[in-house]
């Protein structure tokens, strides 16, 4: 047998592989097969080369190449003085970086709102980032305590107590309520035709007042006794810290299994602690800033921050509300969801800023931003709700069968088992909401508030800068910041869909 | 011999817990219960505080306000109006305002947004990067940002009246808005109307006609030379036998203005133009997504069954892509109509710019108002839902079928 490999005809390896012919490759190839390659197409390519050429160039030329870079007022910019058709005015920017960043944030101050910035890119790009661990505790830190200490930054000012009397005055207030709508029952009885039912409703509803009043009466007089002493924030705080550890150890299990949540919540509670000493909020805290002398950037990241963060919970109550099948609750939550979707936002910010104010007690105004935030939270919270709805028809039954069959509770099925296979599937739809929110944002400075568009549109009024270039100038910076917030949450949302797709892609 | 099965005893009662509280039985009652007083005890705050407000402020609830004289001008109306005439009027001359540019708005963003689509699933290389392009710019841009750009920056920049933009020599765009010919009644126009109408209605029945022929008895009519005839020859024989239906009326510049044509004001241009352009960029990737939702089976089907490629498309790749395109596409419609209450920001006479912002500050009736703007784009909102589901019953059945 003779051996196949001495044999001279036969090859050792493989030939190199020829390249590709020019023609079908590169740059070339892309002009013979997809630009030039029959007469309509050449047409088509000679309109689409014009649209750019149209477009492009008296772009670069009014932003780079005819722009003016430095000046003191409007003369730098004024065609007469410079000698030659004048682009962009960047020294109008200039001038009005710090509105259009901070609105009308005392200078003194405004380290206070590079630290919340700061504050919030150190949280996020952890949080965005999917390879990093922990991301539970890093959720939790941006969506629970980074808008507390933030509230605290910006705003300014101190607490004057902690938990207990927050609860305790939440309580008595629900009580006054609760009886004061008993007896104005009382006093409907008297005139109404129904009036034996208007009494006995009315007694039962002053009974239910009376007996809540017996059941907080333990918490008020401690929260006076607190009162009393000095240093009553931390006295408040501590009792407030070992209330909530006893609850924690005892919903985790007691002594059996309840020994990490216990562990968990001290941490938080030292936690806390440490922000409240840092930041002095038992002493009067940092100066008080007031809202209206908040503006540019800053609102339009606070607004869509808010409205995001806000936003989550409301949404996932009410799609779970309309998955229900408790029927008022089911009913309640499609009537919201469907009457929010069904009105533009532009109504629902002029619904907070008039109307809910008369829905208030007169004793009781509420900050003109604070009144935007709640109308926006309540409308995306609205569109939020479709989204998570369809997250969780896209689970299957089987998945709430299984935990049924396991013996878990209502509660513990959605929380640890539907929910979170359902929030993971819509990440994109949540990210493609926040998106517009975010461009939604704008909306608020129709109602008033100085937002980077409406500190942008008041910025013109300015006599000292007003060139026939100005508004150019404005819109194309403003333009870019907000094109690289929501691209860049665009690409964002598109990398976090490929990556639950991995298995689908072959 | 068959033995039947035995029926379920009738449970009575756990029907009557499934209704009260769905499946959490009676703890669902109780959950409503609960939920019910809290609800309740909302509303009788909401009650009470605003009745304590509204007499403090001595403002009288109620719908009475309508009635009174509004005694402001609105620079834009569709129906006669003057400042003396109700609030009830500007409700309604509000609603025309808002209507008009919706439906204008709706016309521009179909047209641009396909035109874009097919640009983005061009073979042309170029054309595609430019579609996509657009679309990007659009889409990552807030509405508000646009419309005020266009107003504040893109017309206010236009020259005066005086050396306005001339397109075509018959209108004419200048920061004063753009002035087109007038329309103006001849003799001929009720012979002119009522023929048109006619050939509508006739051409209407012949495509039925034809359709029942092709599905009933297979048989390929062709109707366009007589549908052609009936809408354009007929109204042309008419016009020459009566007379001119129309004469245009030029606008000329007189002074610093023009005379005659009619005036269309720049808001309504910046508002229509950023709306239009806004939509069709979401309008042409519903558009680019209804179309590459078709399997490339289909079209290669087709064309093996001898079908041209214009045929295939039309008969079978377009009414598939019509299934998917359709409920978005009306969303994007509705979208348009609500944003055009962003009109408020730049003082176009809309809805919520005349009515929720005028009107209330003038009169302070704020409950009653908001109440009403917002439900009226809630009912037209609702309208459009429920035509929808109507739709998405019919396409279901068909498939079906």
């Amino acid at each position: 047998m003779s051996d196949i490999a001495s044999s001279s005809f036969v090859r050792q390896d493989l030939l190199t592989e020829r390249p590709a012919p020019v023609k079908t490759t590169g740059f070339v190839g892309l002009m013979r097969t997809r630009l030039f390659n029959s007469p309509t197409n050449i047409l088509l390519t000679i309109l689409g080369a014009l649209l750019l050429w149209f477009t492009i160039v008296p772009s670069v030329k009014f932003l780079m190449v005819d722009a003016v870079w430095s000046g003191k007022d409007r003369a730098a910019c004024l065609t007469e003085n410079a000698g030659f058709a004048v682009g962009a005015c960047w020294p109008y920017i200039q001038a009005k970086l710090p509105q259009l960043i901070y609105g009308f944030y005392p200078e003194a101050e405004r380290w206070r709102v590079n630290l919340t910035f700061i504050l919030a890119v150190v949280l996020l790009v952890p949080l965005l980032v999917p390879r990093l661990p922990a991301k539970g505790l890093n959720a939790s830190l941006f969506f629970v305590a980074f808008p507390v200490v933030a509230f605290f930054l910006l705003h300014g000012g101190g607490i004057k107590g902690f938990g207990l009397s927050w609860t305790a005055g939440l309580l008595e207030l629900f009580d006054d309520s609760i009886i004061g709508a008993g007896q104005a029952l009382l006093g409907l009885s008297k005139t109404s035709a129904v009036g034996p039912l208007l009494w006995v409703v009315g007694n039962f509803v002053v009974l239910v007042g009376a007996a809540i009043h017996w059941l907080i009466l333990p918490l008020t007089l401690l929260r006076d006794q607190l009162q009393g002493v000095g240093l009553s924030v931390w006295a408040d705080f501590a009792v407030t810290a070992v209330i909530v550890s006893l609850i924690a150890f005892w919903l985790g299990g007691g002594s059996r299994t309840g020994w990490r949540a216990l562990a968990s919540s001290i941490v938080a509670f030292v936690a806390i602690a440490a922000v409240i000493k840092l930041m002095g909020l038992d002493t009067g805290g940092l100066p008080v800033v007031t809202t209206n002398l908040w503006g540019g950037l800053l609102v339009t990241l606070v607004v869509s921050v808010t409205g995001i963060v806000t936003s989550l919970p409301i949404g996932i109550a009410l799609a779970l509300g309309r998955r229900s099948t408790i029927p008022l609750i089911r009913i309640f939550s499609i009537a919201f969801i469907e009457f929010w979707r069904g009105v533009p936002l532009i109504t629902v910010l002029f619904f907070a800023t008039y109307m809910l104010p008369l829905f208030l007690p007169g004793n009781f105004t509420v900050d003109g931003l604070v009144r935007a935030l709640i109308g926006i939270a309540l409308f995306t919270g609205a569109y939020q709700a479709e989204n998570v709805r369809g997250g969780l028809a896209a689970i299957q039954r089987g998945q709430g069968e299984a935990a049924a069959a396991l013996g878990l509770s209502w509660w513990k099925t959605t929380s640890l088992i539907v929910l979170p296979q359902a929030l993971r599937h819509v990440i994109p739809n949540l990210v493609n909401s926040f998106i517009s929110l975010f461009k939604d944002t704008s909306l608020v400075s129709i109602v008033a508030l100085f937002d980077l568009l409406g500190s942008l549109r008041a910025s013109f009024s300015d006599p000292k800068w007003s060139t026939p270039s100005t508004a150019f100038t404005g819109f194309a910076f403003a333009g870019i910041i907000y094109f690289i917030f929501c691209f860049g949450m665009s690409r964002y949302s598109l990398f976090v869909e490929h990556r639950l797709n991995a298995h689908r892609r072959n | 011999m068959s033995t039947e099965a035995r029926k379920p005893p009738p449970q009575i009662a756990l029907k009557i817990r499934r209704i009260l509280g769905g499946k959490a039985g009676w703890n669902g009652v109780a959950v409503q219960f609960a939920f019910a007083a809290i609800l309740g005890w909302i509303g009788y705050e909401i009650v009470s505080n605003a009745r304590t407000n509204l007499e403090n402020q001595h403002i009288a609830a109620g719908f009475g306000f309508l009635r009174n004289n509004a005694g402001f001008d609105v620079n834009q109306t569709l129906i006669p109006y003057t400042g003396s005439d109700t609030f009830l009027r500007v409700f309604v001359v509000g609603l025309l305002n808002t209507l008009v540019v919706s439906v204008v708005g709706i016309f521009f963003a179909t047209l641009i947004g396909f035109i874009v689509a097919l640009c983005r699933l061009s073979p042309n290389w170029l054309l595609s990067r430019v579609g996509e392009i657009y679309v990007e710019i659009i889409r990552n841009l807030p509405l508000l940002f646009q419309i005020l750009f266009w107003y504040l920056a893109v017309l206010a920049a236009l020259p005066n009246p005086r050396q306005s933009i001339s397109l075509l020599g018959i209108a004419f765009l200048s920061n004063r808005g753009l002035v087109i010919p007038s329309l103006i009644g001849g003799n001929g126009l009720e012979p002119f109307l009522a023929v048109l109408a006619l050939g509508i209605v006739a051409a209407l029945a012949l495509r039925f006609y034809a359709r029942r022929a092709l599905f009933q008895q297979g048989q390929v009519i062709r109707i366009w030379p007589y549908v052609l005839g009936l809408l354009v020859g007929l109204p042309l024989a008419t016009m020459l036998v009566a007379g001119l239906p129309f004469t245009f009326e030029l606008p000329q510049l007189k002074g610093f203005n023009f005379a005659g044509g009619s005036r269309i004001i720049p808001e309504f241009v910046a508002l229509t133009l950023a709306l239009s352009t806004y939509t069709a960029a979401f309008i042409a990737e519903i558009v680019r997504a209804g179309i590459l939702s078709v399997h490339k089976g289909q079209m290669e089907a087709g064309s093996s069954l001898g079908l041209s490629r214009g045929n295939t498309l039309r008969l079978i790749v377009v009414p598939q892509a019509m299934r998917v395109i359709v409920p978005p596409l009306t969303n994007q419609y509705l979208n348009l109509t609500k944003n055009s209450s962003l009109a408020v920001a730049i003082g176009y006479p809309d809805l919520v710019s005349v009515f929720a912002g005028t009107s209330l500050s003038q009169t302070g009736q704020a409950i009653e108002i908001i109440a009403m703007t917002m439900g009226i784009y809630l009912l037209i909102s609702l309208l459009t839902s429920a035509i929808m589901s109507v739709y998405g019953w019919r396409v279901s059945r068909s498939l079906g079928a």
